[in-house]
């Protein structure tokens, strides 16, 4: 055995095993993504009497079933990476449920020590469970602890330790699933054994077992393995189950699980558990889940959460955020006055101090949004807000838990989608999340909401309110829509089960929240920010390459000297000077500035993404919009308050600051080529076309591929088209 | 004593889990869950919409959709 040993933490979820972790490994942990799956794996270190340990906290699972991802990748892990150990975290008020896992473990046959967790809450609640009686019935070491507090850590550590030194070959245990299937096993295990039938990775009754569970998964990893072999094992398994199905009228899989638990059952009536109270009585935790899930009281107290939730992120963050933006505001102050003028100051300012301080700008709304959620999901509040919301979603193809993302990305006007993104990572269904991802961000976010203002200050100002409630509402019956059309095409297919588990109220730990809180956010600036710094600058670069022809240049230069030359070098002094300028003065520093205007104008038109503005004419009729809006929209794509600057440069007032910009509404409401009609089509486009990048960087990396995020620019796009186009040519017609 | 489904149980209602008549995941998910036959159940609640159900499972809380419950046969009491 090497210095090195590693263990695994395994466990069902709601059984402590983060909080183990956490206790274990303190900060002296790593977060990552396992290849191909977007399940997170996390190692720490533990040093024991000079042993280094690697720990890894497998995700949290209730069976080694080949149905989810998270199941698979603890499989996977134990099979071809094989610790030395691994720690199966068992709740204890929960024992028959937490060692149906334990059980499947036991079947593989790796070394394995129980962490026996919350016995103090089990006696609270009248259990007491006899853990030497235990130990000596399944034949595995039981360690009795209290994750929080700590408490028989240590020794469960040393147990595990010489554990894995004494047990270094996997012997699966030997459970019995009744006559036929036992006398089934040992054929099976014959013929695999003879053969040497994928024995070098697996046990041989293990592959037998996975063969009679019709397991799709070892299925296919056998077929590549010898195929010939394979089928003669799927023919005996079928010649099994057919004699199963007429004298008993069950499948294999079936009896296996009811042998199980019957396996579990058998051994905890054998005096390990010792009720000291009436079991039927209700706790604390049942008493709440009264009121809180009550048919009236349960929707409005969860209505007051999602909004105390919404608040605390939205409103506590803005401080910070703040700050950043003063920061780099100051920076980009600090650049403009210390480097020589060019392209690269441009790059430097436009490009590279804008772009990090987009990226880090989401930092205090991320960390705040995630120690809400986390706060939520630790208390278990999180799964009784899927049990009172699932009817609703489930009609959409979505699942209970849904309902977050959307109120987060904008559900309440004003959210924003990369937390909403990043919060689908609690759905534990995988096409149900998809769909929430991708549809999330049709919801009204605080990027959104000044350009809507805008538009229906300047075309609909009699009746704002009722606007922009209309405008929410409409995002969110868009949302779900989109998600039913999803599920019924790219997504199809059915519902993921529900089954959910309503674990009991609990008190989180702060360490926990702290390190979730970190993590998410570490893992947002990583993967997130290097992506989005990129795209920042290529946005900047579009909307500044090719710069205007020299011979144009001179043209503004030449009217600038015209207006120079026109006014007296004593009215000129006036501007720089400390005074206030007289009149006359001030409309020389009116026509200085329009010239600059008009420059900026014909620069943003004649650069690449001026032109693709230009040449998008050819269809952006449908909806009405011409150049100007267009330019606007495709610099929208790097955080939908560009749009308001751009319209302003493109209509040359220079500079438009998104939370002033009346002079631009004014503009448009003046435009002849602007009316309601048309303003309800942007508005329309606005709100439903490709998503900003940063968002989409965020749908790359929570869906695990890049096509997902060219999928959802696509999709969102034609979508918004389409609808705008509608609105535009039948609002033109009628109106 | 009588064998109903799931779906028509009453609140605090209990009952012995009778047959799971479903296979392939759901079956799997549900058995996972503890929902085998000779499981004791008792109906805690339904939610505002009367779909999901809570049930108590062997001392915890466990909720399934309705059109997942009708798999699901149990032996109550006649009363």
């Amino acid at each position: 055995m090497s210095n090195e040993l590693t263990i695994a933490l395994a466990g069902n979820p709601n059984a402590g095993k983060t909080t183990l972790f956490n206790a274990l490994t303190g900060a002296r942990q790593h977060v990552g993504n396992y290849p191909g799956v977007t399940v997170d794996s996390k190692e720490g270190q533990y040093s024991k009497d000079g042993l280094k340990c690697r720990l890894v906290d497998l995700p949290g699972i209730y069976s080694l079933s080949p149905y989810s991802e998270e199941e698979v990748v603890a499989r996977d892990y134990l099979v071809n990476q094989r610790p030395g150990v691994i720690i199966n975290i068992v709740d204890a008020a929960n024992l028959e449920r937490n060692l149906y896992l334990s059980c499947q473990f036991m079947e593989m046959g790796v070394p394995m020590v129980i962490a026996l967790n919350m016995i103090d809450v089990a006696k609270k609640r009248g259990l007491e469970i006899d853990h030497d009686r235990l130990s000596e019935l399944i034949g595995l070491p039981v360690c009795p602890i209290v994750a929080r507090t700590g408490q028989g850590i240590s020794e469960l550590m040393a147990t595990a330790i010489a554990h894995a030194r004494e047990h270094s070959k996997w012997q699966p245990a030997d459970i019995s699933y009744g006559d036929d299937l036992d006398s089934a096993m040992i054929d099976l295990t014959g013929m695999i054994e003879q053969g040497e039938f994928l024995t070098k990775d697996y046990p041989g009754r293990w592959t037998a077992l996975k063969y009679l569970e019709k397991d799709d998964r070892h299925l296919s990893i056998g077929d590549s393995a010898d195929v010939k072999l394979s089928s003669q094992l799927v023919a005996k398994v079928e010649q099994v189950s057919r004699h199963l199905e007429q004298t008993v009228g069950s499948e294999p899989d079936a009896m296996i699980a009811d042998h199980r638990y019957g396996f579990i059952k058998s051994i905890v009536k054998q005096n390990v558990v010792h009720r000291t109270m009436d079991q039927d009585r209700l706790h604390a935790s049942d008493r709440i889940d009264k009121v809180v899930t009550h048919r009236f009281a349960g929707p409005l107290i969860m209505l007051l959460i999602l909004m105390g939730l919404y608040n605390f992120t939205f409103t506590y963050s803005a401080l910070p955020i703040a700050w950043f933006e003063a920061f780099f505001s100051w920076l980009g102050g600090l650049a403009d006055t210390h480097v020589a003028e060019g392209y690269f100051k441009s790059m430097l300012i436009s490009g590279i101090i804008d772009g990090i301080g987009g990226v880090l700008g989401f930092v205090p709304l991320i960390m705040f949004m995630f120690f809400g959620i986390a706060l939520l999901e630790d208390t278990g509040y999180l799964a009784r807000v899927a049990f009172m919301m699932d009817r609703i979603f489930r009609i959409f193809g979505l699942h209970g838990s849904s309902v977050m993302a959307y109120v987060i990305s904008g559900g309440i006007a004003g959210g924003c989608a990369v937390p909403g993104v990043m919060a689908t990572r609690t759905l534990r269904s995988p096409k149900e999340r998809m769909a929430t991802l991708l549809t999330v961000p049709f919801m009204n976010c605080g990027a959104k909401l000044p350009v809507i203002a805008l538009l229906v200050g300047a075309f609909f100002s009699e009746h704002q309110a009722r606007y922009m409630f209309l405008f929410t509402l409409l995002a969110w019956v868009m949302a779900l829509l989109a998600a039913k059309l999803l599920r019924m095409t790219v997504l199809r297919g059915p519902a993921t089960p529900f089954v959910l588990e309503l674990p009991p109220y609990r008190f989180p730990t702060f360490q926990g929240l702290l390190i979730h809180t970190w993590e998410k956010t570490w893992q947002y600036i990583k993967k997130a920010g290097t992506v989005i710094l990129g795209i920042s600058i290529l946005i900047w670069a579009m909307m500044t390459f090719p710069g205007l022809p020299d011979a144009d240049r001179q043209l503004f230069e030449v009217q600038r000297q015209q207006i120079a030359s026109q006014a007296t070098p004593a009215l000129l002094a006036e501007l720089d000077g400390p005074d206030e300028p007289s009149l006359a003065a001030l409309a020389i520093q009116d026509d200085l500035l329009a010239v600059g205007g008009a420059e900026a104008e014909a620069a943003l038109r004649y650069s690449v993404a001026g032109r693709i503005g230009t040449s998008m004419e050819t269809v952006s009729w449908l909806p009405g919009f011409d150049w100007r809006t267009n330019i606007a929209l495709v610099g929208g794509f790097a955080a939908k308050e560009v749009i308001i600057s751009t319209l302003g440069t493109s209509y040359s007032l220079g500079e438009v600051d998104p939370d002033a910009s009346d002079s631009l509404g004014t503009t448009l409401a003046k435009d002849s080529g602007w009316n309601a009609v048309k303003a309800l089509s942007v508005i329309i486009f606005v709100m439903f076309y490709a998503p900003c990048f940063v968002t989409v960087a965020c749908i790359v990396k929570e869906a695990g591929s890049w096509k997902w995020g060219v999928f959802s620019i696509t999709f969102n796009t034609v979508f918004a088209f389409m609808f705008s186009s509608l609105v535009y040519q039948v609002g033109s017609r009628v109106f | 004593m009588a064998k109903i489904q799931l779906r028509e149980m009453a609140k605090n209602q209990a009952g012995v889990i009778a047959a799971v008549k479903v296979g392939g995941e759901l079956g799997q998910r549900i058995r996972d869950m503890g929902l085998v036959p000779g499981t004791e159940i008792s109906i805690q609640g339904r939610a505002p919409l009367y779909d999901p159900v809570a049930l108590r499972v062997m001392g915890g809380t466990l909720s399934l959709r309705n059109n997942e419950a009708d798999f699901i046969e149990v032996e109550v009491n006649d009363e």
